[in-house]
């Protein structure tokens, strides 16, 4: 599922709304949650997971190809933890209506 | 470190798109459901600008009750993982300004 198919099926169960709504709710969801970890802020959604802020303490890295080192700074990487619900219904699974549906993303 | 919730989200949507307050709840609720949704097929969801979550198929191992060093199955089992997009990681390092202007 990509985000424009999210914007359809959403649209399609709301017919009082355009997809332009749509679209703009969806978006504004995703900004507020990247909003809040630029602040290091954290997002939990009970049921579905916790978006957090993970510090990476500085290394040296190495260029696989040269195998030259190189310094990697510190940052900071977005992390998100599936919340019990969610965790558990992805265990269970059902089974994929389709063959496409059980794609692995890259 | 403050932590934003289903709430906060919602006043947003709220306060930013002209929906009522409870539709705003509801859409917000609507959004997860469907990811949920298909993530529970097995199936990725890729949000361009944020990330992908996608599910991956762990196989048996051994593992060990760290508290007694007891050996114990680990079952094969599907887990949530999540890639955040180059947009977002570099919004989380303050490298860019803010959202509403990506993608």
């Amino acid at each position: 599922m990509t985000k424009s198919e999210l914007i359809a099926e959403l649209t399609a169960a709301n017919p009082h709304l355009t997809g332009r709504d749509v679209e703009v709710i969806v978006a504004t969801i995703f900004d507020e949650i990247t909003s809040a970890l630029a602040r290091g802020d954290r997002v939990e959604l009970r049921g579905f997971g916790a978006f957090t802020v993970k510090r990476r303490n500085a290394r040296t890295g190495r260029n696989p190809r040269t195998g030259e080192a190189v310094p990697v700074d510190e940052k900071a990487v977005p992390f998100f933890k599936a919340g019990k619900e969610l965790r558990e219904r992805v265990n269970r699974g059902r089974p994929a209506r389709n063959a496409s549906a059980q794609r692995v993303s890259a | 470190m403050n932590t934003v919730t289903r709430a906060h989200l919602a006043e947003t949507v709220y306060s930013q798109v002209g929906l009522s307050r409870n539709e705003s709840a509801d859409l917000l609720e609507t959004v997860l459901d469907r990811m949920s949704n298909a993530l529970e097929i097995g199936e990725s969801v890729k949000i361009s600008g944020f990330g992908t979550f996608s599910v991956r198929q762990k196989g048996r191992r051994i593992g060990r009750n760290p508290k007694t060093g007891e050996e114990v199955p680990i079952l094969p089992r599907r887990v949530l993982v999540f890639r955040p997009s180059h947009v977002l990681k570099a919004h989380v390092n303050g490298a860019q300004p803010l959202p509403g202007d990506d993608e």
